[in-house]
């Protein structure tokens, strides 16, 4: 897969998680993931199109998202309810939006879908093509979140 | 700048809408008042004395977009400042909310700074 279309993800994430949640999040060794079940609890998850078609999906666990989430609203969330798919939800939204903006930078253009919300523990997230999924696991300060790629060749 | 007012925030995700609102209340106004879709906001407008839009771009029904060229089609709304708020930045979404007269844009994320920053180049010109 062309390094190149991961790269602005990785970059977007971080931006936004800080500039929206005041959330430092530090981006560890990206690997090939083999199976369909999210790394953490609640999972947004963005269709693209345009010269590639692919997926984005970004997972957190519990402990790492109620934080975020009490950071964004202002207010202290201590449970995985409708306003964290919610802001989950816009979280990969601005991702996708910021990652697209830098591809464009680079001559690349992409097209975003709304993005669907899966809560729940065990669930699997189910990307758009076969080609081989990249991972990409985030820790923060409260926990762990993994965003994952994958775009067909 | 009149921190006095009404400013209707209008978003599909009920998240988002209170981000706005809170860092509106960080700039100083107090009078929000929002709604959940192109639509919906149409409503609103016809009914409230509203002083500033601002809006999401993307959203079902109506998007951000097709509520400024509504608003900037009704002879009554046509004045009222339109800020878009939005993730698309890109350089074809951009022209066409220019073209279809929005009066500044913000793209997400965004720091209660910036917001201010977007609206002083609007209502200090």
């Amino acid at each position: 897969m062309d390094v190149a279309l991961i790269n602005p993800f990785i970059g977007a994430t971080v931006r936004v998680l800080e500039t929206m949640a005041f959330t430092k999040a530090a981006a560890g060794k990206p690997y090939l993931k083999k199976d369909e079940v999210a790394r953490g609890d609640v999972t947004g998850i963005v269709g693209l199109t345009g010269e590639v078609r692919g997926t984005l999906s970004v997972s957190f666990t519990a402990k790492s998202i109620m934080p975020i989430v009490t950071n964004m609203l202002g207010e202290e969330i201590k449970e995985l309810n409708d306003e964290i798919k919610d802001a989950v939800g816009e979280i990969t939204n601005m991702i996708c939006g910021q990652a697209r903006r830098k591809l464009e930078e680079l001559g690349r253009s992409l097209m975003a879908a709304i993005p669907t919300v899966i809560m729940g523990e065990n669930h699997t997230v189910a990307h758009v093509t076969s080609s081989p999924i990249i991972a990409i696991p985030f820790s923060t300060e409260n926990g762990e979140f993994t965003i994952e790629v994958c775009f067909e060749k | 700048m009149d921190l006095n007012m009404t400013i209707l925030v209008v978003d599909d995700f009920a998240t988002m809408r209170r981000i706005i609102r809170n860092v509106l209340k960080q700039i100083g106004f107090s009078n929000i008042v929002d709604a959940d879709d192109g639509t919906t906001a149409l409503g609103v407008l016809k009914k409230d004395k509203i002083d500033l839009i601002i809006s999401d771009w993307n959203m079902p029904k109506m998007s951000g977009l097709d509520l400024l060229k509504a608003v900037r089609g009704d002879e009554a709304l046509k004045t009222i400042p339109f800020l878009m708020v939005t993730a698309e930045a890109q350089k074809s979404a951009v022209v066409e909310a220019v073209q279809a007269g929005v009066s500044n844009y913000v793209v997400k994320p965004f720091t209660a700074d910036v917001v201010k920053e977007k609206l002083g180049q609007i209502f200090n010109k």
